[in-house]
């Protein structure tokens, strides 16, 4: 996921490197003032921790949940594995609808809004925070997150509203109307409602704000710094152009470049972990030790496995409800095949992008070991651990690939703003599904949203709007609430799909077509 | 059986001097035409939120106008000049989609026109009339 999620104070410590603009200072801080204050109680409540501990309770959330899933479908993200991966490479698709779009489409889409700043600022405060254990923590979130998907994208398929005209909406909102209606429990309309509301927030804030704040911080860092509403407006102009003037061509390059960006990232993640192939058992063994010793980090193994589920759980926006929207629109007869495939989301985002990130901080050398006790070493408040050049967040990621190779920032500046709009984009189309479920649709009533969104981008990048990006932060956690909530009362519908697929393909009736 | 002979048409000049190739082999032979029409189309190529929703829609819209402006004229034609013929239309890779329509319907061949493709992209990516040839079952005929 693009969105870089934390606990408030830590997100802005780590990841606000560039300076706030002075200008205006003093509008922007009366701006967050009021906005703290209104939402300040809302900001605790998401991220309080247990009592007594530094864990919070929404991470909990998001992990027994893919837990309850996991269980629940029998580890449905081993066994159906390969058939997810035939599944996306068209095997099970008839020839006859082709024109029509394709589960490898869905998935790169899905994709696209979620690999992005997550996956390479989030690991990077993780690994920096919690030392190389939290990787092996990250990854088994990921591998649980896998059926929290499974579960979410199989009920947007079978409750979407399909209209005469052959459009599709679909998403959370409509399974728990429809999917509560009919097991004939209550309440479905009031979770669809508080889930809009939360949905419409967090695309305003997480998906928007917070990218293009982070897209203007990359920028300064390479161009130096200059007034954030600059690098707004063009942003916002852009975003205009693709959402209310229908500049398909922009969207589409940048989908295109979006996937290849992401190639290129793992490959030369890869070539960098092969260029060290000596130290690649080392750092397996430093994965594994830290795991369950912490090697001296801050809060021990414990501190470990928060960060790791933290920055799992908030990449890979598995149980947020997000990805329900996105996979939706797919054309297919059996809801539960898009579920597979949904599943192959956290695996490649969490497992596979987020594990290359933390693989090349660690084999680079880039935390400090003292050589005395053969632990990380710690800064002096004891929060993290002391890196080479004292970097942290994008910028430690940034220091990691450019000791290999000095010109990857310059990639990585442009991968971290295309992954900002990309995820923008999207978005803005989760935030647009809620809003018309709300309010209706029609031309006037989406424009407003839409302009809405524009003037966020605008406000995103140019203060540095903390309390307001808090707010949306756990706007989007609270849509995890919200629709975990509603999995559990439906999941019992998604196993009853399953059955009956699986006893279908059993029998050959559901067969390949090449 | 009688003789049936895919002809691919994209309703540009090319094509019509491919239809009419194939009109005058048909009525030699006593055969008949299946006229193919491919909507060009990838199941790996990537889609904004937006074109997703829209997808099955566009889709519906796509086949209508190809079935209107396209082939309805020229099968209609085709009747009235007593040339026996049924039409075809897919969405997919043009060259793999040809052939899934040969194999399909039996053709003992396949005529296509020739664009005249001397650019630098078809230098890249390789012409439709050079890679059926290549990997077509039936024989090929490009009609310059």
């Amino acid at each position: 996921m693009t969105r870089h999620i934390l606990k408030p104070a830590l997100a802005t410590a780590a990841l606000f490197t560039a300076s706030a603009p002075a200008v205006a200072q003093s509008l922007d801080e009366q701006v967050n003032q009021i906005f703290a204050n209104s939402t300040g109680w809302f900001v605790n409540l998401i991220f309080s921790p247990f009592p007594g501990t530094n864990f919070p309770w929404i991470v909990a959330w998001l992990v027994v949940a893919a837990t309850v899933f996991t269980l629940y479908f029998g580890f449905v993200q081993v066994r159906a594995f390969r058939h997810s991966i035939s599944i996306v490479k068209g095997d099970y698709s008839d020839p006859d609808d082709a024109g029509e779009v394709s589960h490898f489409q869905a998935l790169a889409t899905a994709l696209s809004g979620t690999v992005g700043l997550g996956n390479i600022a989030g690991v990077a405060v993780a690994v920096g925070i919690g030392g190389p254990g939290a990787t092996f923590w990250m990854i088994l979130a990921g591998l649980l997150g896998m059926a929290s998907k499974f579960t979410e994208c199989t009920l947007g398929v079978k409750y979407r509203n399909e209209y005469p005209d052959g459009t599709v909406s679909g998403g959370p909102m409509y399974y728990m109307t429809k999917g509560f209606a009919e097991r004939g429990l209550p309440a479905g309309k009031p979770l669809a409602v508080l889930f809009s509301i939360f949905c419409i927030l967090g695309a305003f804030g997480g998906g928007n704000m917070f990218q293009a704040n982070q897209a203007h911080a990359q920028i300064t860092n390479v161009v130096g710094d200059y007034p954030g509403w600059i690098t707004g407006l063009v942003f916002a102009a852009i975003v205009f152009a693709v959402i209310v003037g229908g500049l398909k061509s922009i969207a589409r390059v940048t989908e295109k470049v979006v996937p290849f960006m992401g190639v290129l990232y793992v490959l030369t993640a890869l070539i960098i972990i092969l260029m060290n192939f000596d130290k690649i058992g080392w750092a397996f063994g430093q994965i594994f030790d830290g795991a369950f010793t912490g090697l001296g980090v801050a809060g021990g193994m414990v501190g470990a496995l928060i960060q790791g589920f933290k920055r799992a759980a908030f990449s890979n926006e598995a149980g947020v409800g997000s990805a329900a929207i996105a996979h939706s629109a797919v054309r297919t007869k059996e809801p539960i095949t898009e579920g597979y495939v949904s599943l192959l989301e956290p695996f490649i985002d969490t497992v596979v992008i987020c594990t290359m990130t933390a693989l090349v901080i660690i084999i680079t050398g880039q935390l400090v070991v003292d050589a005395n006790t053969g632990n990380y070493m710690l800064n002096e408040a004891g929060s993290s651990i002391v890196t080479v050049d004292g970097n942290s967040g994008v910028a430690l990621t940034s220091a990691a690939f450019s000791s290999a190779f000095g010109w990857f920032k310059y990639i990585l500046a442009i991968a971290v703003i295309l992954f900002a709009f990309s995820t923008m984009i999207s978005w803005s189309y989760y935030g647009l599904k809620a809003w018309t479920f709300l309010f209706g649709e029609g031309q006037s009533k989406e424009m407003v949203f839409k302009v809405l969104f524009c003037v966020f981008v605008v406000i995103g990048a140019a203060a540095n709007l903390g309390p307001v990006i808090d707010f949306s932060d756990a706007a989007i956690f609270a849509m995890a609430v919200v629709n975990i909530t509603a999995l559990y009362f439906l999941m019992p519908i998604v196993k009853r799909e399953m059955k009956s697929y699986n006893a279908r393909l059993k029998s050959g009736e559901i067969k390949k077509f090449r | 059986m009688p003789d049936k002979i895919v002809v691919g048409y994209d309703g540009s000049d090319s094509a019509e001097r491919a239809l009419k190739f194939a009109v005058e082999k048909a009525k030699a032979r006593g055969g008949s035409l299946v006229v193919a029409h491919v909507l060009e189309w990838s199941p790996y190529s990537f889609l904004t939120p937006e074109e997703i929703e829209e997808r099955h829609k566009r889709r519906r819209e796509e086949l209508a106008r190809a079935e209107e402006a396209l082939l309805k004229p020229v099968m209609d034609k085709l009747a009235k000049d007593k040339v026996p013929a049924e039409a075809a239309m897919k969405y997919g890779g043009v060259t793999d989609t040809l052939i899934a329509i040969a194999t399909e319907t039996g053709s003992s061949q396949i005529v296509i026109g020739r664009t005249g493709d001397r650019e630098f992209s078809a230098r890249i990516f390789g012409s439709v009339a050079g890679s059926l040839a290549q990997s077509a079952p039936v024989p090929v005929t490009i009609v310059p």
